[in-house]
């Protein structure tokens, strides 16, 4: 292992994972505003807003399925030595990191009808991030929102699954914005 | 403060109660199983809204806890304490200062604003409960939306009362999805759930966190003959004389003498200090208190 694997995690976990949470849960809950996050520095193709988010997250108890694009050695080396969380395949994931394009998006949970919260939360690694194109109705939003999405229809069949569905958390730079499942897509 | 981790929970429990919020707010009303861990306080003083607050505080911010509207009651000052303490946090009593309020059974008076984060104590998160006692079925009936059962309580109400009668904890479907319990606060800060800030609820003993975000839908369950209504005691506050606000009744002497004032503590001391004087009431700082 080397050592660069080490570093890279949060300086004061508790201080810095109150930050980076409290960035991670606004954004939940006002779909499309961005949010910047910090703390962490993780190798690439990681940004330091994802490792953030899988710093305040993720644990031995949050099995993670790391997308093609992001599986490489010094990443998956830096997530167990941080975290721990243990890699599995798409359908046992809660958490799921990587680009839009490697995300098998059908084979994650969706949660079930008695227990909805038992689905995959995703965070996408994206170019850029910015308030432009897709238009944002619903709860956290005061009547409007717009966020670069990668695609329209995805996000508007998994609402249509509510209260099953897949939540989002974007990611690009040290900047993150989230889409949960209630969020009308146009 | 070294003895303790920041805000007295492990990191591991933080993680596990951030992530049951973040669903939570992913599936507006809707609750979310959490490990619930022991406190260093009995259940029923507020050991959900305790451990939602220690997963949500960052060690910028200003706490604000408050009892049946009240910042100087034992459970609020007892809570207040702990998180200064096991936390660093600056704490208040001024909800416009407060970017972070735990309460008990009031929503403040004063209109919160979009960087307020509010925090609910909640003894029975759910509204099914005393109608339904097995959780088997209440789950299911909340899968299947399955919410007559809720509409012939309060219709028994109205046959028996000639009104529905429920004065507290009056339960409302969120985001037309989800009946849920809004925590016993009074049917008067009902309208007041669709606000601005993020509200979070955490109930200790049930094991359950949920959670409204900010202009989410939150509808208070009524009949188109019998609309609903929040009540309060039809009186002005005898010390600030503020007729738009909750009301406690205080019964002041042996001959059936009372008392009503407002609730809300520091909305009541803010409208005193602004020159407003009940009808019992003196200049704000010319009495005992």
């Amino acid at each position: 292992m080397q050592a660069q694997v080490l570093e890279g995690g949060f300086a004061d976990v508790p201080v810095d994972a109150s930050h980076a949470f409290r960035a991670v849960m606004t954004a939940m809950a006002r779909p499309g505003e961005i949010f910047t996050i910090s703390g962490a520095q993780p190798p690439a193709p990681l940004s330091p807003a994802s490792g953030a988010v899988l710093l305040t997250l993720c644990d031995p108890e949050t099995p993670l399925y790391l997308a093609a694009s992001h599986d490489t050695p010094k990443v998956r080396d830096w997530i167990t030595f941080h975290t721990g969380a243990p890699f599995v395949a798409a359908q046992n994931a809660m958490f799921a990191i990587g680009a839009w394009d490697d995300l098998p998006l059908s084979d994650f949970a969706i949660g079930t009808p008695e227990y909805p919260d038992r689905s995959a939360t995703l965070i996408v690694e994206r170019p850029t991030l910015s308030n432009t194109g897709a238009t944002l109705r619903g709860p956290g939003i005061k009547n409007q929102a717009q966020l670069s999405l990668p695609k329209v229809q995805s996000f508007q069949d998994n609402a249509q699954l509510f209260p099953l569905g897949l939540d989002f958390i974007f990611t690009s730079g040290d900047r993150l914005a989230a889409l949960p499942r209630t969020t009308k897509v146009t | 403060m070294s003895d303790y981790n920041f805000a007295y929970l492990d990191e591991q429990t933080k993680r596990m109660i951030r992530r049951a919020i973040l669903k939570g707010l992913a599936i507006p009303g809707y609750q979310v199983p959490f490990a619930s861990r022991e406190m260093p306080m009995p259940y029923g003083w507020g050991t959900g809204g305790v451990q939602v607050s220690a997963a949500v505080l960052t060690p910028d911010d200003t706490y604000k806890v408050i009892d049946q509207g009240a910042d100087d009651t034992t459970n609020a000052v007892s809570i207040r304490r702990f998180f200064q303490k096991t936390a660093g946090v600056d704490v208040t009593e001024a909800t416009s200062e407060a970017s972070v309020i735990q309460t008990r059974h009031r929503i403040p008076e004063q209109d919160l604003r979009d960087d307020q984060i509010l925090v609910y104590q909640v003894p029975i998160p759910e509204p099914l409960r005393f109608l339904e006692p097995s959780e088997v079925e209440t789950r299911k009936m909340h899968s299947l939306e399955e919410y007559g059962l809720m509409h012939v309580k309060l219709y028994e109400d109205i046959s028996q009362h000639g009104d529905i009668a429920t004065a507290y904890a009056y339960p409302v479907k969120v985001e037309g999805r989800y009946v849920m319990d809004p925590s016993p606060i009074p049917k008067f800060d009902n309208p007041k759930l669709e606000m601005a800030g993020i509200q979070l609820f955490g109930a200790g003993r049930e094991q359950r966190i949920y959670a409204i975000p900010p202009y989410t839908q939150v509808v208070s369950l009524d009949f188109d003959d019998y609309p609903f209504q929040p009540t309060k005691a039809d009186h002005a506050c005898d010390l600030c004389d503020a007729t738009d606000s909750y009301l406690d009744e205080l019964i002041v002497d042996d001959a059936g003498g009372r008392l009503f004032m407002c609730s809300d503590t520091d909305y009541c001391a803010t409208r005193r200090k602004q020159g407003h004087i009940g009808a019992q009431g003196v200049p704000y700082g010319e009495d005992a208190a």
